[in-house]
Parts: structure tokens; sequence; C-alpha cells
């Protein structure tokens, strides 16, 4: 079954149902309209971009270019998981700690699925690997940012237990435990939610993209099944790494905990 | 010996970088053996730090002790029952609090203890149970050094007394 493909008339029309929201943006005084109307025309111009970023790549389909590409990708993920949290480390420990979380999660992930279940030839062929990866990358943000903030706010709250330990001799790392477990819960917890609530609750877009696009729903199942696995690790790497690399900047040779590391 | 001075003026800092809490520059040695010889962990065991209020990481208060029998052997001295190990930490009155976490440091046999203000929140009785249970470890060759604002507690206690202000610490002749 081929895909119904889309006219820029149809689109056209589709836009009518933004127009919707302009006039009861209007009618309401929210001042929203002229916001709304720039935001669908930067989502159009944006995917536009990327549409024809996409093609071109995927023609030329070399792998130093998907790689560029992706690293990119993963560059602008670690400064948002870096942004996020209000507390921010010294000697750009928020940027390392993201990136380096993101980077991992990504590319174990990505490099896992396209050399076990999906194995496309040749296995690094842009079409397969740059959407991968952007689903990855996407879920990894999440994840390490909730982790970081929850470990960067907690560890001011936590200081005065965990220095008690410190002064008894316990070691940095045992004393930081239940400092990081709360962050990687924190971070795990959403990809559970999603997981739990799939095909109930909502209909994820992947699938619903691919039955659109003409799949049987089985084939589409399927593929939606290995991504919340494949997103299942991205998460839990993202999580545990921006944990631990964050934890490993608030400490020092003589294993003290430096709050002072932290603004 | 017993540190007096003004607020602000350092004493639970030096305190803390005596235990290598805080950065610093300069050398500590115990008997003779360099600190940065040791690892830190090893270094906090034998010269222990205990805050002015201490910090806690169980819900129970008796989760902070790894060996329950042994903390129940100290607390009558310092009129705890043994019940309160069994009470969450936060239902605890800060007397109580400072006294467990007392214990809780003592059972690790330290060499150094450094406390900072240790019945700054105890009444008179409390005071002195405090004051015999650390008079009983000096006797058995404990060293004790202690930020007070209380100047009679020094004299109790038989301690050298040292007065810090503007960075310099000097001793006070009585």
């Amino acid at each position: 079954m081929n895909p119904i493909l889309l006219t820029p008339l149809d689109l056209l029309i589709a836009a009518s149902l933004v127009l919707i929201d302009a006039i009861v943006s209007i009618q309401l005084g929210l001042r929203l309209h002229r916001q709304l109307i720039v935001a669908a025309i930067r989502c159009t111009v944006q995917l536009l971009l990327v549409g024809y970023l996409l093609r071109f790549v995927f023609r030329i389909d070399t792998p130093l270019l998907t790689l560029g590409l992706i690293l990119l990708m993963v560059a602008i993920a670690g400064r948002e998981v870096a942004a996020r949290p209000e507390k921010k480390l010294a000697r750009y420990g928020n940027q390392i700690a993201g990136l380096s979380a993101v980077a991992l999660a990504t590319f174990v992930t990505a490099t896992f699925a396209l050399a076990t279940a999906l194995r496309p030839h040749p296995w690094f062929s842009a079409r397969y690997a740059i959407p991968l990866a952007g689903i990855m990358l996407g879920n990894a943000l999440n994840a390490a940012s909730l982790s970081l903030d929850a470990l960067l706010s907690g560890v001011l709250r936590e200081r005065a237990a965990i220095e008690a330990q410190l002064a008894l001799g316990v070691r940095f790392r045992d004393a930081t435990k239940p400092l990081i477990r709360t962050a990687v819960r924190r971070g795990i917890l959403p990809v559970i939610n999603v997981m739990s609530a799939a095909g109930i609750v909502t209909l994820p877009g992947i699938m619903t993209g691919q039955i659109l696009a003409g799949l049987s729903p089985i084939e589409a199942v399927k593929y939606q099944i290995l991504l919340m696995f494949l997103l299942a690790g991205a998460n839990g790497i993202a999580a545990v790494g921006s944990a631990y690399f964050a934890m490993a900047r608030l400490t020092d040779a003589r294993e003290r905990l430096r709050v002072d590391f932290l603004s | 010996m017993a540190i007096t001075g003004p607020s602000g003026a350092g004493k639970s800092v030096l305190l803390r970088m005596v235990a290598d809490l805080d950065p610093h520059q300069g050398a500590v040695r115990l008997n003779g053996i360099d600190r940065a010889s040791q690892p830190a962990p090893i270094w906090r065991r034998r010269v222990a730090y205990l805050a002015a209020e201490p910090g806690w990481w169980h819900e129970q208060a008796g989760a902070h002790f790894p060996r329950r029998d042994e903390a129940e052997t100290l607390m009558p001295a310092l009129a705890l029952s043994p019940a309160l190990l069994d009470q969450p930490v936060h239902r605890l009155s800060t007397g109580e609090r400072m006294r467990l976490a007392l214990i809780r440091t003592l059972l690790n046999q330290p060499a150094v203890l450094l406390l900072d203000e240790p019945t700054g929140a105890l009444d008179p009785h409390s005071t002195t149970l405090v004051e015999s249970v650390l008079a009983e470890r000096l006797r058995q060759g404990l060293i004790l050094i202690l930020v007070t604002h209380d100047t009679d507690q020094a004299g109790r206690l038989g301690a050298e007394r040292w007065h810090l202000e503007s960075g310099r610490l000097t001793p006070i002749t009585t």
C-alpha cells in the first residue's frame, strides 16, 4: 500500500485550523494571535528546511556527513540539558555532564539498534541513523535534564546529611548514593509512564505516522515496541550518566563535598 | 583545647579544615603522620568532626547506627532511652539529636574529636552528662578540640583556652 501523498493545497486547508485559534484569540482578547501565526510559520519553515536537509543528506549518504549531523544534534541537546537546571556547576560542569550523558545514551542505543534489530545496508545508512538518533536524543535530553536538575537541587538540601557521613569516614560515593538514586529515579519515571500508557491512553506518534504512511498496524506496532525499549535504554543511560558525571564534579581528590563548585 | 570567639570568626571552618572537609592551605599531622599521606575517609574516622547541627540520612534514628547494641550501651550515660532509636529523626528534640550524634561519632573510636557547640542546645543536666562522658574519654587519651560560647565549660573540662578573632588564634591565660 502506498502512502497518500500530500499536496501544498492540503496543507493550506489544514492551516485554516490555525486561523480558528487566531480568531478565538482575538475574540477572547488573549493577545496570542500574533505569536500563534509566528509559531505556525516558524514550524512550517523549520520543518521544510529539515526536510530538504535530510533529503540532501540521505541522497549523499556519506558516513562522515551523517556523523557530523548527529554530532551537531548531540551538541545542541547537551546545551539544552545544561541550561535547564536552576543551579550551575563551575567550569562548564553542566555542559560536560549534559553532553556526555546524551552522547553516551544516543550512541549506545542507536548503534545497538542499527547493529541488531534494524540492520540496514550499510549499517550507518543516513536514512536510518539520523531519525533514530533524533528520537533517542529527544528522550535522552529529557531524562538527563530531569536527573541533573534533581541532583543539583538536592545536593544543597542534603548537604548536612552528606557531610555528616563524610565526617564519620564514609566514602563520598557511598554518602551521595541516596541522592544519585533520587536523581536517576526522576529521570527514568517518565519513560515508565509512557510505556505503561502506550496504546491505551495515547497512540504513539511514530506508530500513528507509519500507519498513516501505509504500513500495516502490526508492523507499525512492532516498530513502536522496538523504539520503546530503545527509549527505555536511552533514558536510563542518560539519567544515570548525567547524575554520576555531575556528582563527579562536586568533589575533589580529598573526597570533600564541594558546594562551592555550585552557583 | 577550647576555642572561643565571636560569631563568624571562622571557628567552625577551622574545625572543618582540620577534619579535611573544607579546602585550605597548610599541613596537619597526627602523631607525626601527615594527613595528606592518608586517604581522607580514614583521616576523618580518626579525626572526627561533629557539626553544631548534625545531619541525618535515614528516617529512623536507629538506622544511623551500624550496631544498635553498641549505641544502647552508651545511651544511658547521656540520659537517652534506647526506645528513641525506633523514633523517626524528625520527632526527636534538638538536644536528643545532638546527644545521639555524639554517640554516633564516639562509636567510631576517634583519636581526635572536633566538637562544634556540642552543648549549645542542651539543658544544664544534659550538659553535665555530656561533659562527664567527654571527661571520661579525655582520661582515656582522647584529644578534644571544642568550639564553645560557654567559657566555664573549658574550665570544667580542664581545657586550654584559645581565642579566635580576625584570623588569629591566641592563647588565653587564666
